[in-house]
């Protein structure tokens, strides 16, 4: 019980340890700030002022904060959380992690951490500049149930990173480039922009695998209702993304086991040579 | 298990890479018995590709083996990985750790806490260790701000923040300065002398390093275990001819002629860098011919400036077994190899 216990202690530990690292930089390192929050904002507003040109409902300009919020998430997890353990074993860093007594889902789970913290700043000036600078339409009576499930779309998002984390620790450069080559299709399929039942049913039944797309139409639904455009219905996307959570959570597990151990045998897991 | 258990044993260790051909297959340690006892520094001296690292990666658990077993502390460390990791670390010299961002005390807080080391523990750890590298006055400076050798002095410093029961020093003292080599191994030295049974397996390819540090030695190459003995021991097995330095002044005639007197079995020279002076060094049968050497030397007016008779190294040792000395390449073939 009592190693229990101090495995639990020393993991949590871990977990707010490497969270602070990335609190710290992203604090730290001035040009993130304008990097990460005006730029995007910039960038989301491009669409918006589309919509508005083509005088679409205005409904779509809050499609696309939400998205531009939201978009944050996913390129947190692919660039700087699945992408990290290849980065570190490209600094011969990854050997001081994998000979610590924690768990890789700690060290993973705190990256996570911090990426949501960092993230969350650069989500809320999207959405609080799209509120006050474009008026977008925000009820916020409805904000609590689709703040839980932003929640749940973070989790399961968060997990499947981890599953990417363990991809890019044997595959480092290879996953990286298969990773900036699916970019742009992802960001399609997950209906940033527009909702994703634009992409008709197979396209976008296929964009329900990734939690980004099912978390984000549940959040424009929880707020907006009818004029969403929904795919799934609302009451099965809880559901969908509590499995994708235990699914992913389950496959990172077993995914950066399988790929610890194969790196050990392979002797693919440190850069150094004898 | 055990506190009382070895520190580090193997036996018939082997591991082998695979290449892209059969052929290519690269076996990095081949058969490698050997056993660390609690409370002592042992050093392991080979030239590169010996198999210093990946023996070092095995015992991490960074590697895994090919056949025959490693345990650390009593433990597997194929089947029981986290019970070794737990009472282990390591320092690779020439690498650096952490992140440019955070500063040298929040590296080491950070690296403690992977450890489950407690708050107010890490931070009387982290002041003395920051003493001992001297690196105080740098305590709140980013990393991105530091020199190479501190940043290679703060990871040896981290490698210490958990206080592990076995620390793997992997060539600990690379590309520091002289100053900085001596105060690691100043501190290594004390570390294991003042804690009880707490083990140093320290790779390197500093003789000096390996002579001052460690109380056994294993000299290795292309994956064997050549010999393992205490410095002293192995510089008895030596059984080389005595052989004395002369430094020479530039004056009075050849001294090329020393090779003909009766008993001197080989001269070598070089000029000294910066006085120009001759260095000579002659092997001889026994002692009393170096008489004659210092007598045929001022039959040629050539004034001698110092004499000493050199006493055997484990550099002599190491070439004597091995074949070549330990900055000369390794052997083609083991090159490639990633561990």
């Amino acid at each position: 019980m009592n190693g229990w216990r101090e495995r639990l202690r020393m993991n949590l530990g871990a977990i707010g340890a490497r969270a602070r690292v990335r609190v710290v930089a992203s604090w730290r390192e001035r040009s993130w700030i304008v990097g990460e929050t005006i730029f995007p904002f910039l960038a989301m507003s491009a669409f918006v002022l589309v919509y508005r040109g083509l005088k679409a409902p205005r409904i779509y300009e809050a499609f696309v904060v939400l998205g531009g919020a939201m978009i944050a998430y996913w390129n947190n997890i692919l660039w700087s959380m699945a992408s990290q353990f290849f980065w570190e074993k490209e600094q011969g860093q990854l050997q001081l992690y994998l000979i610590t007594p924690i768990s890789r889902m700690a060290i993973l789970l705190g990256m996570a951490l911090g990426g949501i913290a960092m993230t969350t700043s650069r989500a809320v000036v999207i959405l609080t500049g799209g509120i006050l600078v474009f008026g977008i339409p925000f009820p916020w009576d409805r904000a609590l149930p689709a703040f839980g499930l932003f929640l749940l779309t973070l989790g399961a998002v968060y997990s499947l990173g981890m599953i990417l984390s363990s991809l890019f620790l044997m595959w480092g450069r290879e996953a990286w480039y298969t990773a900036t080559l699916f970019q742009e299709p992802i960001h399609l399929a997950s209906g940033f922009y527009f909702p994703v039942r634009a992409l008709g049913t197979v396209a976008a039944s296929l964009a329900s695998i990734l939690p980004i797309a099912v978390g984000l139409d549940g959040i424009r639904q929880v707020l907006y209702g009818e004029a969403a455009h929904g795919f799934l219905p609302l009451r099965w996307i809880p559901v969908v993304l509590v499995a994708l959570l235990a699914l992913f959570l389950f496959l990172a597990h077993r995914s950066l086991a399988f790929m610890e151990n194969m790196g050990k045998r392979e002797g693919r897991l440190t850069l150094r040579g004898d | 298990m055990t506190g009382t258990a070895p520190a580090v044993q193997t036996e018939r260790l082997t591991r082998s890479f695979r290449g892209r051909r059969k052929e290519h297959a690269v076996t990095a340690l081949d058969g490698v018995d050997l056993r660390v006892e609690r409370g002592e520094c042992f050093g392991l001296l080979g030239p590169n590709g010996a198999g210093k690292t990946t023996l070092i990666k095995i015992l991490t658990t960074l590697l895994l083996p090919t056949t025959g077993t490693a345990r650390v502390a009593g433990f597997d460390v194929a089947t029981e990985p986290l019970q070794v990791r737990r009472r282990i670390n390591m320092v690779s010299g020439g690498d650096s750790s952490g992140y440019g961002i955070l500063t040298v005390r929040e590296t080491l807080h950070l690296f403690a806490r992977l450890y489950g080391v407690p708050g107010p523990e890490a931070r009387r750890r982290a002041d003395e260790l920051l003493e001992i590298t001297r690196l105080a006055e740098k305590a709140d400076t980013r990393l991105s701000s530091l020199s190479t050798g501190m940043k290679q002095k703060l990871n040896f410093a981290r490698g210490f923040m958990s206080d592990p029961e076995i620390i793997f020093l992997d060539e600990p003292t690379l590309g520091l300065d002289v100053e900085a080599s001596r105060d690691v191994r100043a501190f290594a030295a004390g570390w294991v002398r003042e804690r009880e049974a707490r083990s140093i397996l320290l790779t390197t390819h500093y003789m000096v390093e390996a002579d001052e540090l460690c109380g056994r030695v294993a000299i290795i190459d292309r994956g064997k275990i050549l010999a393992l003995d205490t410095p002293r021991a192995l510089k008895r097995m030596v059984s080389s001819e005595p052989v004395f330095e002369l430094s020479i002044g530039t004056g009075g005639g050849t001294w090329d002629g020393l090779r003909e007197v009766r008993g001197v079995r080989s001269l070598s020279h070089h000029a000294h860098p910066a006085t120009g002076a001759i260095q000579l060094k002659v092997a001889v049968d026994e002692d009393q011919v170096i008489g004659e050497v210092l007598g045929r030397l001022r039959d040629l007016g050539t004034p001698v400036l110092h004499l000493a008779k050199s006493e055997p190294t484990l550099e002599t040792v190491f070439v004597q077994l091995v074949g070549r000395g330990l900055d000369d390449d390794a052997v083609a073939g083991t090159d490639g190899a990633p561990g």
